[in-house]
């Protein structure tokens, strides 16, 4: 069990036979994800990587029975490619793509809203099933098979989570990068819910930064609906007010979406926040400890 | 990306959207012939800064003939003006917008921005206008009115309808209201905005409506095809080691403290400045190199964290998934050759070919420490910049 994604998940790739779409697909199909073939527009009837391109997603779903998807257009199409894929009936789609404009998201969001596809993205580096499936840029070596649900905002900070459980010998689940973007597909509290109604899952990390208020809104979640032990980290406690931090979300506004907040919510909720990113596997040991 | 007064209302004139008469000047003497232009009673000078709080801090001033326009202007331009919201040592004011001056009944604030809670487009509106107002949200907030906007259909005309009687306009400046809020609405949409705030939105006494004050920031993930806004760039705004880290296309963040940060990914870049303070120093920046960070991009990382004076040491975190540790290492050890880097480098890795990495670094004969783990990294940084 995990969630989303296991070694049954047939996946498309969106903008395959560009440089990103190539050189992550390779990497994907050696660590074992069943990947059915691409799409990009033009090219059609052609092989590559060994598998079959297609000129559309709605070819594509129909020739492969794919479920999942991933997005590596850039930013000025990827918006388009999204509604694409949700229109031709794929459930999860993962969009790694950086720097697509917010108004091409509040768009996005409100078509997905009818449409039901689950979205994970954008600016994020996917989401991965341990030792069984990976869709996205992160790197495969790092996770081991085990009980830890990972959730986090930020790209390299989910690898610091995931090399530190794997460390302990924890293991993961599941990780999902839901990305650094202000509007964005899934969020904090939808991985919550899939983590506590998973089976294997056993903890949860959550990592979150400045700006907005969702791990504000997670840890009420947390305190209401999740009988699993979370640790969390926070990212972003000396960052400047007003100024935004590389992620397009990363910023605290109108003095709203500070790091203190967040953390204070959480612990509120009984979740254990770690103060240092390298304390992460250690908080995590005692939010288990404190359940048993 | 922000926008000058003046520009915002240049972009409002275009969409038909009258703000006052003006004309932005670049020197007393053009300053004092544009208000001859304009003419009237009296007119307004106004610093053109991207910050908010300039009246407080003396960057508006009111001039009852041409002499005054003159002499305010000659004061505002070429100083640099610091507002409550500006860094200390403030922003250069290059140029001043000149503006009729008129007779206010009545000061009402508007603004739009996307609300990330709700994943729309909201509009702000408040009869309390002239004001923070993010304090009078927090000391009335039954004051503040909010519409939410669905994007697919936009905003509807009930919804201008209701905040123009909440907001208790009448006659002339109610239609104006009409009119001119979704004007606002399609400017917001069609440029690309982040925030388009008017601030205060006044009523005349003899009942117009007009934009006093407009402040805009443009999406910069949409400036690719806001071509016309994109040149709209003011970089001297811009703390100059930002501006030249943009310039670079790094993301960088300048801070007060006195070691130097290069990491790549922004979540890990923000908790390796946490990760400092939390041993005990401070941070001088923030810098993302990018998740697929080469050589050239590491060198030019170290010039602009050099750049500062202030910087001490500089702690290097990287933490390699598809970027291999090697490479990096080959990047820093060529970085520092190149730059010439006189201060403690402290370099602490992780993740693919880690132990290559560390090997380059060894061996190289400069003088970088290669940290064990984050936290050994943070603490000998911390040392080294004392």
């Amino acid at each position: 069990m995990s969630i989303l994604i296991n070694r049954e998940t047939k996946v498309l790739c969106q903008g395959f036979t560009g440089k990103q779409g190539s050189f992550h697909s390779e990497q994907a199909l050696a660590y074992g994800t069943r990947m059915v073939g691409g799409v990009t527009p033009g090219k059609g009837g052609q092989t590559h990587l060994g598998l079959p391109v297609f000129d559309t997603m709605r070819a594509a779903v129909a020739q492969t029975g794919a479920d999942a998807s991933v997005i590596y257009v850039p930013a000025a199409y990827a918006s388009d490619s999204i509604m694409e894929a949700a229109d031709a009936g794929i459930a999860l789609i993962v969009c790694i793509t950086e720097g697509i404009p917010v108004r091409d998201m509040l768009n996005v969001k409100a078509a997905l809203r009818a449409n039901g596809a689950r979205l994970i993205g954008p600016n994020c580096p996917g989401v991965i099933t341990a030792g069984e499936c990976k869709i996205g840029i992160m790197p495969g070596f790092i996770h081991q098979r085990g009980k830890v649900g990972i959730v986090s905002r930020s790209g390299t900070l989910t690898y610091e989570a995931v090399h530190q459980t794997t460390q302990l010998g924890l293991g993961q689940t599941t990780c999902v990068g839901i990305g650094g973007d202000p509007i964005k597909g899934m969020d904090f509290i939808d991985c919550l819910k899939l983590f506590e109604r998973d089976a294997q899952t056993e903890a949860i990390v959550l990592v979150g930064e400045i700006g907005g208020s969702r791990e504000e809104e997670a840890a009420e979640f947390i305190q209401s609906s999740v009988s699993k032990p979370v640790a969390a980290y926070i990212a972003g406690v000396t960052a400047p007010r007003g100024k935004r931090m590389g992620h397009a979300g990363a910023i605290i506004a109108g003095g709203k979406g500070t790091a203190e907040e967040k953390m204070r919510a959480l612990e509120k909720a009984g979740v254990v926040v770690a103060r240092s990113p390298a304390d992460i596997g250690a908080a995590l040991q005692q939010a288990v400890a404190g359940r048993t | 990306m922000n926008l000058h007064e003046f520009q915002a209302k240049q972009l409002l004139r275009e969409a038909g959207l009258a703000p006052p008469r003006g004309e932005v000047a670049d020197s007393p003497a053009a300053a004092k012939e544009a208000a001859a232009r304009l003419g009237g009673q009296g007119w307004v000078v106004k610093a053109q800064v991207h910050a908010g709080g300039r009246g407080k801090a003396g960057g508006i001033r009111f001039a009852a003939n041409l002499q005054e326009v003159e002499s305010c202007a000659a004061e505002l331009l070429g100083r640099r003006l610091v507002t409550y919201q500006n860094a200390p040592e403030g922003q250069p004011v290059d140029r001043v917008l000149i503006e009729e001056g008129l007779a206010i009944a009545r000061e009402l604030y508007v603004s739009l921005l996307v609300d990330r809670a709700a994943e729309r487009v909201a509009v702000v509106a408040s009869a309390a206008g002239g004001m923070d107002i993010e304090e009078v949200a927090r000391s009335h907030p039954d004051e503040v009115l909010r519409e939410l906007c669905d994007p697919l259909l936009g905003l509807q005309d009930y919804q201008v309808r209701s905040l123009a009687f909440a907001l208790r306009l009448t006659g002339q400046a109610y239609k104006n209201f009409c009119r001119l809020l979704p004007g606002l609405y399609r400017l917001f949409v069609e440029l690309d905005l982040t925030l388009l705030e008017v601030n205060p939105l006044v009523v005349t006494q003899d009942d117009r409506l007009l934009p006093l004050d407009c402040k805009m920031a443009v999406d910069d993930n949409a400036l690719y095809r806001q071509g016309r806004l994109a040149d709209l760039r003011d970089d001297s705004q811009a703390d100059p080691r930002e501006a030249a880290a943009h310039e670079a296309g790094i993301n960088y963040v300048a801070l007060s403290g006195n070691i130097g940060c290069m990491v790549n990914g922004a979540g890990l870049a923000m908790a390796t400045m946490d990760l400092i303070k939390l041993h005990g120093g401070e941070p001088a920046n923030f810098l993302d190199v990018g998740g697929g960070a080469s050589a050239e991009t590491v060198a030019r990382a170290f010039k602009i964290l050099l750049a500062d004076g202030q910087v001490r040491a500089v702690l290097v975190n990287i933490f390699g998934g598809i970027m291999r540790c090697d490479v990096i290492a080959e990047g820093i050890v060529r970085a520092v050759r190149e730059v010439g880097v006189q201060v403690p480098v402290v370099v602490r890795l992780e993740g693919t070919n880690v132990d290559q990495g560390k090997r380059i670094l060894g061996e190289s004969g400069l003088a970088i420490v290669s940290a064990a783990d984050l936290t050994a990294a943070a603490r000998h940084a911390v040392e080294a910049a004392r």
